[in-house]
């Protein structure tokens, strides 16, 4: 994995999602150092794209690739994507895999895509006081706060940290700092979600490349390698209600085929779309046992500077969240710390990360869940 | 309902078009037992749909139903995290069904809810107008609404100054007032409405015009011509003087108006020669009441038809029982409007066109012309 590369996110943006995913092409090319012609594979994600997908965008953008896929799995895009690119490019089905995820912001888009976003979503959770992504989230975070004794104070812990980690970051669209009692004292939006559990919708794109390490090292590109990988759907259909996603199904395998442990990495970059997912995330992805989430904030330093860092861009509670794009953050954001090219939100000495993904909240729960481990070259 | 697996048995919600137990493809809707626990609830405070936004703050739960699917639901300001909840589908001001938990026990109050407001159309607090009151149903209608709480009831009356039997049930009452109105006479339906156009909240229109007879033995259009003079004509008066301003105030604070019902024979649905034109009447007046169901639904306005059999009145003195209680009509347009439906059948006449309707129509037709 190379090259990777962020579209500075707008809050709204007049231009449509193929223009940022355009945007993010360009950057590749130039970043990489390649021409367009060499990219031979193509991943798209994006939510408003209106009705095209990643044939119409090769005539778009001038591409002629061997190797193609659009992935509509919200959250959860980027580890699929890399997972897809990767067994391609290792099967020489391809040899330079561009994986992009973009989305605009017009004013009313976020609302359209709430209003339309599923079948089961417009049937049986819109009309139901049309709280969208929020009141979902709040169900399941108000189940899981009560049934494993998590405060607000706890999930607060998770936004105050990476607030103060997005302000090193220019192009975070949180600018000011956010104290837990600022988080604490935070309108209700819908019980118990408050104002600084959502993220903000905006226009971004974000992209990476993927090639074997052979036409990296041909190419004189940094790059980080794959470690493991693991992606599961719809998983554990038996809970009432989400306390779990499906990490948990595989977390073994992702660690044993990596052959690392969760003490040994240097950053972890979780799907924070509402703290308390992050939370689940630090119990299923095997950094305390289920329960102890909330202790393990308390007892953690998740800052750039701390002994977990943890969504060293700000995530996308402070980032801002470019629909689809929102998938890629984290795992961009990792690549750039392992390729020690992170700049101001720069890990010292960061070698070995993970990422991860959820998403399609489709009815109840969220169904897609994804994440990767991946070393820098200095590993 | 809920859908239900023909082949293992199991409830699956929302609806689908395989069993997620077994795949199967066959999945009948059926009535589910309505039971299940509130498993988590929130408030939405700041919901993305105007409608919502206005209001705010709503708020709604996940249920896990007993018999096995998890519902996101309206819910009753009375349902508790973790207590039995009963949940039924209930017309929303869309038109759409969604999913309504209640408590399992009757709270105080329980149907003065804010929430179960938005989806019925109770009469309680509310003004309505009954069209006709000279007829024994509009009468009936009248007493029954008073009864469910209804804060004004007008009451309209072709030429009142001529007499008519129960009048002193509707003058002099408290809340009870009668205006001048001739459905059938577009200057009487206009001049009402300017007057109360703007206070309707509920129309009942108990509009009832019935003739004997069919095609061949009568002479001439002129009965058929009244029939549809005062049914179809008379609704397309009152449509038109009283719809515009319900549609407009379909979300006017706590006076919203809510409703719209229609007393229809249940022989719009199949003619009965005996009063076939009076039937056609009839099927003509339905065909509308779906124009106008759908003409008042962006203003979240319900068009309630009840389909009767022949009711215990002189113009079906000479047809034999069972025949339907005028009062019987009336508490069905109360209960009718308490539960925000769209259709009821009252009566066993018509009840039992409606089994037989959806059995074999073709049988029906063949069995009416006696």
């Amino acid at each position: 994995m190379a090259a990777p590369v962020t579209i500075p996110y707008a809050r709204y943006s007049i231009e449509s999602a193929q223009w940022w995913i355009g945007r993010a092409l360009s950057a590749l090319v130039a970043r990489a150092g390649i021409k367009a012609s060499d990219i031979d594979g193509l991943c798209v994600s994006s939510f408003t794209m209106g009705t095209d997908s990643g044939i119409g965008l090769t005539q778009h953008f001038g591409l002629c690739v061997r190797w193609l896929d659009t992935i509509p799995l919200g959250g959860a895009s980027a580890i699929a994507a890399l997972r897809k690119a990767a067994r391609a490019v290792q099967a020489h089905d391809a040899d330079i895999v561009a994986c992009v995820a973009g989305d605009t912001n017009h004013v009313d888009s976020f609302r359209l895509t709430l209003e339309n976003f599923s079948r089961f979503n417009q049937d049986a959770v819109y009309p139901y006081g049309a709280g969208g992504a929020n009141a979902s989230f709040a169900l399941i975070a108000r189940n899981y706060m009560r049934t494993y004794g998590v405060t607000r104070e706890d999930v607060g812990r998770i936004a105050v940290a990476q607030r103060a980690n997005a302000l090193r970051n220019p192009h975070a669209l949180m600018k000011t700092p956010l104290t837990i009692e600022q988080y604490l004292a935070a309108r209700p939006i819908s019980d118990p979600i408050h104002l600084f559990d959502c993220v903000m919708p905006c226009a971004g794109a974000e992209a990476f490349l993927v090639m074997r390490d052979e036409t990296a090292a041909s190419l004189g590109l940094p790059a980080a390698r794959l470690l493991s990988t693991i992606e599961r759907h719809n998983a554990f259909a038996d809970d009432p209600m989400q306390v779990r996603g499906g990490w948990a199904m595989d977390v073994g395998e992702l660690y044993a085929m990596a052959g690392v442990k969760p003490d040994d990495l240097d950053i972890v970059q979780t799907y924070d779309d509402y703290p308390v997912i992050t939370m689940m995330q630090f119990e299923d992805l095997g950094f305390c046992n289920k329960g102890e989430g909330a202790a393990f904030v308390r007892q953690h330093d998740l800052t750039v500077d701390g002994d977990f860092p943890h969504n060293t861009s700000g995530g996308q509670l402070s980032a801002g969240q470019a629909g689809a794009a929102g998938a890629y953050l984290g795992l961009v954001e990792g690549l750039r710390q392992v390729l020690g090219e992170a700049g101001p939100t720069q890990v010292k000495d960061a070698k070995l990360g993970l990422a991860s993904g959820f998403g399609m909240i489709n009815y109840d729960r969220g169904l897609a869940s994804g994440a990767v481990i991946f070393a820098g070259p200095a590993r | 309902m809920l859908q239900r697996c023909v082949a293992c048995g199991a409830f699956a919600y929302p609806a689908r078009e395989a069993c997620p137990a077994c795949l199967s493809g066959s999945l009948a809707f059926v009535d589910a037992p309505r039971r299940g626990a509130l498993l988590a609830e929130t408030t939405a405070r700041v919901p993305s749909d105007v409608y919502f936004r206005e209001r705010a703050p709503w708020r709604i739960g996940l249920v896990k139903m007993d018999c096995g699917p998890t519902m996101v639901a309206h819910l009753h300001a009375d349902c508790v995290e973790g207590a039995p909840v009963l949940v039924s589908f209930q017309l929303d001001k869309g038109g759409q069904a969604v999913a309504f938990a209640r408590p399992e026990g009757e709270t105080p109050n329980m149907a003065d809810d804010r929430q179960w407001r938005e989806m019925t159309a109770d009469p309680k607090f509310r003004r309505v107008l009954v069209t006709n009151g000279r007829s024994l149903i509009g009468q009936e209608a009248v007493a029954a609404l008073k009864a469910a709480g209804a804060k004004t009831v007008f009451v309209g009356v072709a030429e009142p100054w001529r007499p008519f039997a129960g009048e002193q049930l509707l003058r002099g009452q408290q809340g009870i007032e009668v205006v001048t109105l001739d459905a059938a006479d577009e200057k009487s339906a206009t001049d009402l409405a300017a007057d109360i156009g703007g206070k309707v909240d509920i129309l009942v229109n108990t509009t009832e015009y019935v003739r004997p007879g069919g095609l061949l033995d009568r002479r001439g259009t002129s009965i058929a011509r009244d029939e549809i003079d005062q049914a179809y004509l008379g609704f397309i008066n009152l449509a038109q003087a009283f719809g515009p301003a319900m549609r407009m105030r379909g979300a006017d604070g706590a006076n919203s108006s809510a409703a719209w019902v229609n007393i229809l024979s249940v022989h719009a649905l199949a003619n009965w020669p005996a009063f076939g034109a009076y039937s056609a009447s009839q099927a003509a007046c339905l065909s509308l009441s779906h124009c106008l169901r759908a003409e008042l639904r962006p203003g979240g306005v319900k068009v309630l038809n009840l389909f009767t059999g022949p009711v215990d009145n002189e113009w079906f003195q000479t047809v034999p029982p069972p025949k339907v209680a005028p009062r019987a009509v009336a508490q069905a347009i109360v209960s009718g409007l308490r539960g925000g439906l769209e259709e009821m059948y009252v009566g066993d006449v018509a009840e039992e066109i409606r089994q037989r309707l959806a059995a074999n129509p073709k049988a029906v037709e063949r069995e009416l012309d006696k």
